[in-house]
């Protein structure tokens, strides 16, 4: 594998291991990295709301931004939401630019009117923007004043999803790590979770190796869709291990504990600052790859079992029927899948271990993966198994972006598959690309071995339906084409409205 | 501050972006932190845009802003110049880049690009999308047209004069279409079609379809057609003072509408008017005037119709509604206050109370107070139309991907009006099977609530016009609305909002309000008539698209005469009262 031209801003991972001649089964982990500083096409840390909002039934996310905030939220997830969803935006407006202290009684003001129309509201984030960041704005203070007045009935936390600190799924993360001085400890485990949690948070760091050599209980931390954290349940029962939480759980007030025994197994791959924090209370993470395909997900299984002692043989056993259900339906998306060329714009954060999956279990070949940030220690074991031999000639491993410089990129290798956001898949397919949305990538349930065969199926149906409209002509309309019924003859505009000038995708 | 949930307009930098999107050999720069660049999938999937924006955006970080951001403007300016080659550069900021004032216009001009580079000032926290985008077309066509412009005090003889002189045709510019406009692509296709019809050459059509150089020869058309008063009103405006060009501000929309603009090109372009009209009638006939005229049409006859949406679309609306349809409008509103003054004197023509507002909870609030049975409005109306269980139709912005059709489907002109009826009417029950439905609605297949046959599974219609009507123990904020407060009371675990679940809740709430005529704490028997039983039965009996009209009017009745308790004999008074309104 040679590392794509040698550009200046190519920055190798660690000189020492780029400089050796990387043998052909190696992973991925020696190769540069080329990292981008430009425009970015990728969605802020409030999006991660749309998700959030869905998972904590009990919670209700106020921005404290612009109308853009709004706006983005209300077109982001390309749906309106009929039902009255559990977020909002409190605009900022002129007024509240003249002066702080207005701001805040303002505050205060849309606060109590929002908690006095939702009394089912247990848990209210204040979710720091762009605007709120950079008038500085205080919203730990404000949370903690706030949390004064309406706790115990509503708890009331700040974080930030402001695009200038978070990109996309890391505003779960901001959110998360928010949560985490409240979890209870596991000493007061037998208390219930919802009171014991707020002065102890501060007693329970990392003591000794003695008390915490022995895991008491286990932490998946990551948003997962309920079907599949009731799935992983089972099999974690069928193992005997536990007791296992989720984090986020489905109920705000009912935080899981953490303490000196928690291990840890991330779910998902943004949560980086949550796990530093549950560290910080004395949790450990199991090294594990994410749960996604039929591989990843039998060593995250076994990552936990091996944890509690469990025999390797035995996860094998208790696995076994789901993991044959999962191999027969991945397979059957081999065929349209293997050996296509396959490029990630960055998005989410789980372009790696996808890369992994699909080239591991489905043959395909990564030509760039690209990702908002590479945060190496959790991705170590995914980077071991993207092997370099299952990659495409002049691989790319990109952190942050320019999207007009990898669009040419892109343009280049004319992948066989494109994964990326919404607003560059259309402009991509107009030039006969065939493209996935990869935030469809983030709101589908894709873990376990379950899922496996759905994450194949929607790499594959993008293709399945270029190939299924082959007869198609490609010509995309000009946007505004006079093509009228007669009776007369529709004279054009003074320009064919369709030739403008050579616009880059 | 102010809570929103769902907003009508976005703010102005994306009415620029529309400017942008809709022309050609343009770019802008916008000064904006990671995420903005949301926007560009408005254009890409709502639209389905085979391009991306014509927009660069900056992409600062909280690690920049004690830094250079001033040089990521000067760097992406510099770079979106290399790449693109416009004729000409928007540059501004977003909400954020305003708070740290980089003044990314000044910036820009001290790279001295060989192309006009326009500053826009697009103050987000006051002003809205419409505005931002009049404002940058605005900006772009002073921009290009000026140096072009004839000295001041210069006399502009007639358009027939011009024309006579030249011996040509008039000619015109169509102002106002912008992308991600509402029927913006048809519009214009159709009333080109109708000026070419009448004689008259559209030169330019703006900002959609035209380059920054093409406006330069703006002021060259004889006159300016105003399509969309929101974005082209103020470029029109100044472009009949500084180049004595007059305007036509007639919207052509529905019949009477475009009858009046024929004859206002007619009398702009000295054309004849009665036969600018032959004309029109013999080569665009629209089929609205007949199909509206027919007998099958009559059960239209004061169908309640409300009506809310931008200023301009709205208005045009109530008067389609009640001059060619005979409906009767029972709300008329705009979520745009520039334009507050037309829906106002529209509202007072029809002798309604206008609501202009931007809360979308308090247009969902007047529309469940007027009962009306269809209607006109934004995706925002749709949803909560959805919500009520009432039939809507869209015919303004903002809207969503279905609102860009395949087929041919304009507002404007002849075809529009056809366009119009279809759209309007397709909804509503079919004169018919409303009879029948009247007559015969213990028929098991008519039985509770089914929704018109035509319509297939489509709405659920009747809990939420059986709920009670005037929640007025509730402030008219955010989260709840009727339905979600006898959600929360009848079933405190459920998750509000939800709206599955909050439709079976109401009429849970409802029937224990029949069950104890008092009434639970919160619903409306509190504050007016109760119902008999027996009178609840009655009104049961009662299609349920009419049933919410009934219980409205037989509580005001009531209320009017001091009766406290509905019963069946009251019902029917009321109903001799109001005749079939």
């Amino acid at each position: 594998m040679t590392p794509p031209t040698a550009a200046p801003d190519f920055e190798t991972g660690t000189p020492a291991a780029a400089a050796s001649a990387a043998a052909p089964s190696a992973g991925c982990r020696d190769l540069p990295v080329l990292r981008e500083r430009g425009q970015r096409e990728v969605f802020c840390g409030l999006t991660g709301i749309i998700w959030l909002h869905r998972k904590m039934q009990d919670a209700f996310f106020l921005i404290v931004g612009s109308r853009t905030c709004a706006h983005l939220m209300q077109s982001a997830a390309g749906v309106m939401i009929f039902a009255e969803p559990r977020f909002g935006t409190a605009i900022i407006d002129e007024r509240d630019l003249a002066g702080m202290a207005d701001v805040h009684a303002e505050l205060d003001r849309v606060v109590k009117r929002l908690l006095d129309r939702r009394p089912d509201i247990r848990t209210l984030f204040l979710v720091g923007s762009c605007p709120s960041e950079v008038i500085k704005l205080d919203l730990s203070k404000a949370a903690e004043r706030l949390d004064g007045i309406h706790a115990p009935d509503c708890r009331v936390l700040a974080y930030s999803g402001s695009g200038i600190e978070t990109t996309f799924t890391q505003g779960e993360d901001t959110c998360l790590q928010a949560l985490v001085p409240r979890m209870p400890s596991t000493a007061d485990a037998g208390a219930s979770g919802d009171t014991a949690s707020r002065d102890t948070a501060s007693g329970d760091t990392a003591s000794g190796d003695a008390e915490g050599s022995v895991p008491t209980s286990l932490l998946v931390v990551g948003t997962l869709a309920d079907v599949v954290e009731d799935q992983m349940r089972r099999i974690f029962d069928a193992l005997g291990m536990g007791p296992v939480h989720f984090f986020p759980p489905r109920r705000s007030a009912e935080l899981p504990p953490v303490g000196p025994g928690t291990r840890i197994l991330l779910a998902q791959p943004w949560v980086n600052e949550t796990i530093h924090a549950l560290e910080g209370r004395g949790a450990r993470r199991l090294e594990a790859p994410f749960p996604l395909g039929v591989e990843g997900t039998l060593a995250w299984f076994q990552a936990a079992a091996e944890a509690w002692g469990i025999d390797a043989a035995r996860v094998l056993e208790a696995t076994a029927a789901a993991r044959e259900r999962g191999e027969r339906s991945v397979e059957r998306h081999r065929e349209v899948l293997e050996g296509k060329r396959i490029f990630f714009f960055p998005d989410s954060q789980i372009e790696l271990p996808l890369a992994r999956f699909l080239a591991r279990e489905l043959g395909m070949v990564p030509v760039e993966v690209g990702m908002p940030y590479l945060h190496r220690a959790h991705m170590e074991q995914e980077m071991d198994l993207l092997e370099q031999g299952l990659l495409g000639e002049d691989f790319v491993l990109s952190e942050g972006q320019d999207v007009e410089r990898q669009l040419d990129r892109c343009r280049e290798v004319r992948p066989d598959l494109t994964v990326c956001g919404l607003g560059l898949a259309n402009p991509l397919e107009a030039l006969g690309l065939t493209t996935k949305w990869a935030i469809e990538l983030v709101f589908t349930p894709i873990q376990g071995f379950e899922q496996a065969g759905d994450l194949a199926e929607l790499f594959a149906r993008p293709l399945r339906r270029h190939a299924a409209l082959a007869t198609l002509p490609l010509a995309t309309p000009p946007q505004g084409t006079p093509h009228l019924p007669s009776p007369t003859q529709i004279p054009g505009t003074q320009r064919a409205p369709g030739a403008s000038a050579p616009v880059e995708a | 501050m102010q809570l929103t949930i769902w907003t009508y307009e976005g703010p102005p930098h994306v009415g620029a972006m529309r400017v942008a999107t809709g022309m050609t050999d343009v770019h802008y720069v916008l000064h904006a932190p990671q995420g903005d660049t949301y926007a560009d999938l408005l254009f890409t999937m709502i639209e389905r845009r085979d391009h991306r924006p014509p927009v660069t955006y900056t992409t600062f970080q909280a690690q920049d802003l004690g830094g250079d951001t001033a040089g990521l403007v000067k760097e992406a300016v510099r770079a979106a110049w290399e790449r693109f080659r416009p004729q000409a550069m928007l540059v501004g900021a977003s909400c954020t880049a305003e708070l740290i004032q980089d003044d990314p216009g000044g910036l820009a001009a001290t790279l001295d690009l060989p192309i006009p580079v326009v500053p826009l000032e697009l103050p987000a926290y006051q002003r809205k999308e419409n505005w931002g985008a009049s404002e940058t077309f605005y900006q772009l066509v002073r921009a290009m047209a000026l140096p072009h412009a004839p000295p001041p005090g210069t006399e502009r003889a007639t358009v027939r004069e011009r024309c006579e002189a030249e011996g040509r045709r008039p000619t015109c510019n169509l102002l106002g279409a912008t992308a991600l406009g509402f029927r913006h692509r048809d519009d214009v296709t159709e009333v080109t079609r109708l000026l070419e019809a009448l004689g008259v050459e559209v030169r330019l059509v703006a900002p959609m379809h035209s380059s920054p150089n093409d406006l330069a020869g703006m002021g060259e058309a004889d006159f300016n057609v105003v399509l969309y008063p929101e974005i082209g009103g103020q470029a029109a405006t100044w472009l009949e003072r500084t180049f004595r060009q007059p305007s036509v501000r007639t919207v052509p929309i529905g019949i009477g509408a475009t009858r009046d603009f024929v004859r206002e090109v007619a009398a702009v372009a000295g054309l004849d008017e009665e036969a600018s009209l032959a004309i029109v009638d013999r080569k665009l006939p629209s089929r609205l005037p007949w199909w509206s005229r027919s007998v099958d049409s009559t059960y239209l006859t004061d169908k309640r119709v409300f009506i809310f949406g931008d200023a301009t679309h709205a208005v045009a609306a109530a008067r389609v509604a009640r001059e060619e349809l005979g409906f009767q409008v029972v709300g008329l509103g705009c979520y745009n206050r520039e334009f507050a003054r037309e829906v106002r004197t529209a509202a007072k023509a029809i002798g309604i109370e206008p609501l202009i507002t931007d809360d979308y909870l308090e247009v969902e609030d007047a529309i469940r107070e007027a009962a009306p049975e269809l209607v006109l409005g934004t995706q925002m109306e749709r949803h909560i139309a959805k919500r009520l269980g009432l039939f809507c139709t869209v015919i303004s912005a903002p809207v969503h991907v279905q609102d860009f059709p395949a087929r041919y489907s304009p507002q404007m002109g002849p075809e529009g009006a056809n366009v119009i009826f279809d759209s309007w009417v397709h909804p509503l029950m079919m004169g018919l099977e409303e009879h029948l439905l009247g007559m015969f609605q213990d028929d098991f297949e008519f039985a509770n609530d089914r929704g018109p046959s035509h319509l297939h599974s489509e709405a659920p219609p009747a809990a939420p016009t059986v709920a009670p009507a005037p929640v007025v123990a509730t402030p008219p904020l955010m989260a709840a609305d009727a339905t979600a407060v006898a959600d929360a009371a009848a079933h405190p675990a459920a998750s509000p909002g939800d709206s599955q679940a909050a439709i079976p809740a109401a009429a849970v709430a409802t029937a224990a309000t029949v069950a104890s005529p008092e009434g639970a704490p919160g619903s409306a028997s509190d504050n007016g008539p109760t119902w008999a039983a027996e009178a609840e039965q009655e009104l049961k009996k009662i299609p349920f698209f009419v049933r919410g009209k009934v219980r409205r009017n037989t509580e005001a009745f009531a209320s009017e005469r001091d009766i406290s308790a509905i019963t069946v004999d009251v019902m029917y008074d009321a109903k001799a009262h109001f005749g079939n309104r």
